[in-house]
């Protein structure tokens, strides 16, 4: 190098910068909610689609009111499943494909933290509709008020780790030609366990042994999500920007 | 001072560059030329710790620095191909969300100003979606111009722009190693830059 080194500013480490955790949290919150906002129509679609598959099967199968007692928490479950995998294929797709998941890589912020705002974004945008219709899409399964109250507290527990799970398979799958339905695979049989719990515990209420068992399990479950699924899907998200 | 250590690097079975060694001194520019195909956005890749070396090693600040090292990405904007910006926000709020991205704070003020310095200030309310190429590429300098970081990486800088957005990209690029920042662009064009402190980089 022949030129004379200039004297200047920024030959010494950056001064302080925010790279605090929550700060990255809510970067990625609140700019993936206004994202959602002003594409309201692909929400909307989500919205319907849940309600959509729900009321089919009563249609599908007989309006015998034990039946669908019995089915009820199963098919609102399956429904909440298929509804946030509609979705997962964009949670960072669309960041990969405009370069933003680079800038987001190789911001201060700690990845990890990013990656947990998306996915609280896309459970508040897809989780979340879910948990609040489901004591109103109940009733078409003659489900009683106790019934009713389990199920709603199941997926408000269950759907966050559907939200979690899925940004690990979405992330894991970037960049793959037909990453969507690998990630379908990927993901549906991870939520097996999430799913019995969920459903299960309606019908542990019918039979009288509490659904305590099932809600404890689920929580747990969310627990051990929110501590691991950002780590996995930041881990993965470096891997597919390499 | 941005060093590398027989730095290597490949494509698939194919070796791009091997035994590369370069230095960046405080105040100077590295302009990396050379066809299409030669590795030149892998090396910004590699200088941004995007990718991972085939061997060797990056040294910033006199330490090595792995890919996603927190003490690199606290001191480097990267400019790649692809703009960052979200179609639905508009080019004010792009900007603005990406340099809150990383890290820094910035009054709406500021923001409108930055636009201003790029010639987007009329466009500032706009989506991105309609914005043309250059004033993409413009949205892009303007984050330049705001991020206060000491290295920057340019990918194709002056692709899409027209003769007063180049001189644009010139002048801020001159201001910038004026200050003492370092600068590493991949280019097909020449910059008119103090040639004292450019040195050149030629693939193959």
């Amino acid at each position: 190098m022949t030129a004379e080194p200039a004297a200047g500013t920024l030959d010494r480490p950056t001064p302080s910068l925010d790279s605090g955790v929550w700060s990255g949290v809510r970067w990625a919150l609140l700019r993936d909610l206004r994202l959602a906002l002003r594409s309201r129509a692909e929400l909307g679609v989500q919205v319907l689609f849940y309600v959509i598959v729900v009321s089919l099967f009563p249609l599908a199968t007989s309006p015998e009111k034990n039946l669908l007692a019995l089915m009820g928490p199963g098919v609102l479950w399956i429904a909440a499943l298929l509804a946030s995998l509609l979705s997962l294929p964009r949670l960072f797709a669309n960041d990969y494909a405009d370069g933003t998941l680079e800038q987001i890589a190789l911001s201060p912020y700690p990845l990890p933290a990013l990656v947990s705002g998306k996915i609280a974004a896309h459970w508040l945008t897809t989780g979340l509709p879910v948990v609040v219709m489901a004591p109103v899409l109940g009733l078409q399964y003659a489900l009683g008020g106790e019934a009713l109250a389990v199920l709603t507290v199941t997926l408000l527990l269950g759907t966050p780790i559907l939200s979690m799970l899925g940004a690990i398979g979405a992330a894991l799958t970037l960049g793959l030609r037909g990453g969507g339905s690998l990630l379908a695979l990927l993901v549906l049989p991870l939520c097996v366990p999430v799913l019995i719990f969920g459903a299960g515990a309606v019908d542990a209420v019918h039979a009288g042994l509490g659904a305590t068992a099932n809600l404890s399990l689920l929580g747990a479950g969310l627990l051990v999500a929110i501590v691991g699924a950002p780590l996995a899907a930041s881990a993965a998200v470096r891997i597919a920007l390499d | 001072m941005l060093e590398t250590i027989d730095l290597a690097a490949r494509r698939g079975y194919s070796h791009l560059f091997s035994g590369l060694g370069l230095r960046v001194e405080p105040g100077c520019a590295l302009l990396v030329t050379g066809a299409n195909g030669t590795g030149k956005t892998t090396l910004l890749r590699i200088l941004a710790g995007l990718s991972t070396p085939f061997t060797g090693r990056v040294r910033w600040r006199g330490e090595d620095v792995t890919p996603f090292a927190q003490s690199m990405r606290q001191d480097v904007v990267f400019c790649g191909h692809l703009p960052a910006l979200k179609d639905e926000l508009t080019a004010e709020e792009n900007l603005a969300a990406l340099v809150a991205l990383a890290g820094a704070k910035l009054e709406p003020a500021h923001v409108r100003r930055a636009l201003a310095i790029v010639a987007l200030d009329r466009q500032a309310s706009l989506p991105a979606r309609v914005l043309s190429q250059g004033q993409r590429r413009r949205l892009g300098l303007a984050r330049l111009a705001v991020t206060r970081r000491p290295l920057w990486l340019l990918d194709e800088p002056a692709t899409a722009l027209d003769a007063d957005g180049i001189a644009l990209l010139t002048r801020l690029i001159a201001d910038h190693l004026e200050r003492g920042g370092f600068a590493v662009a991949a280019t097909h064009q020449t910059l008119a830059l103090p040639t004292s402190r450019v040195r050149t980089l030629a693939l193959s």
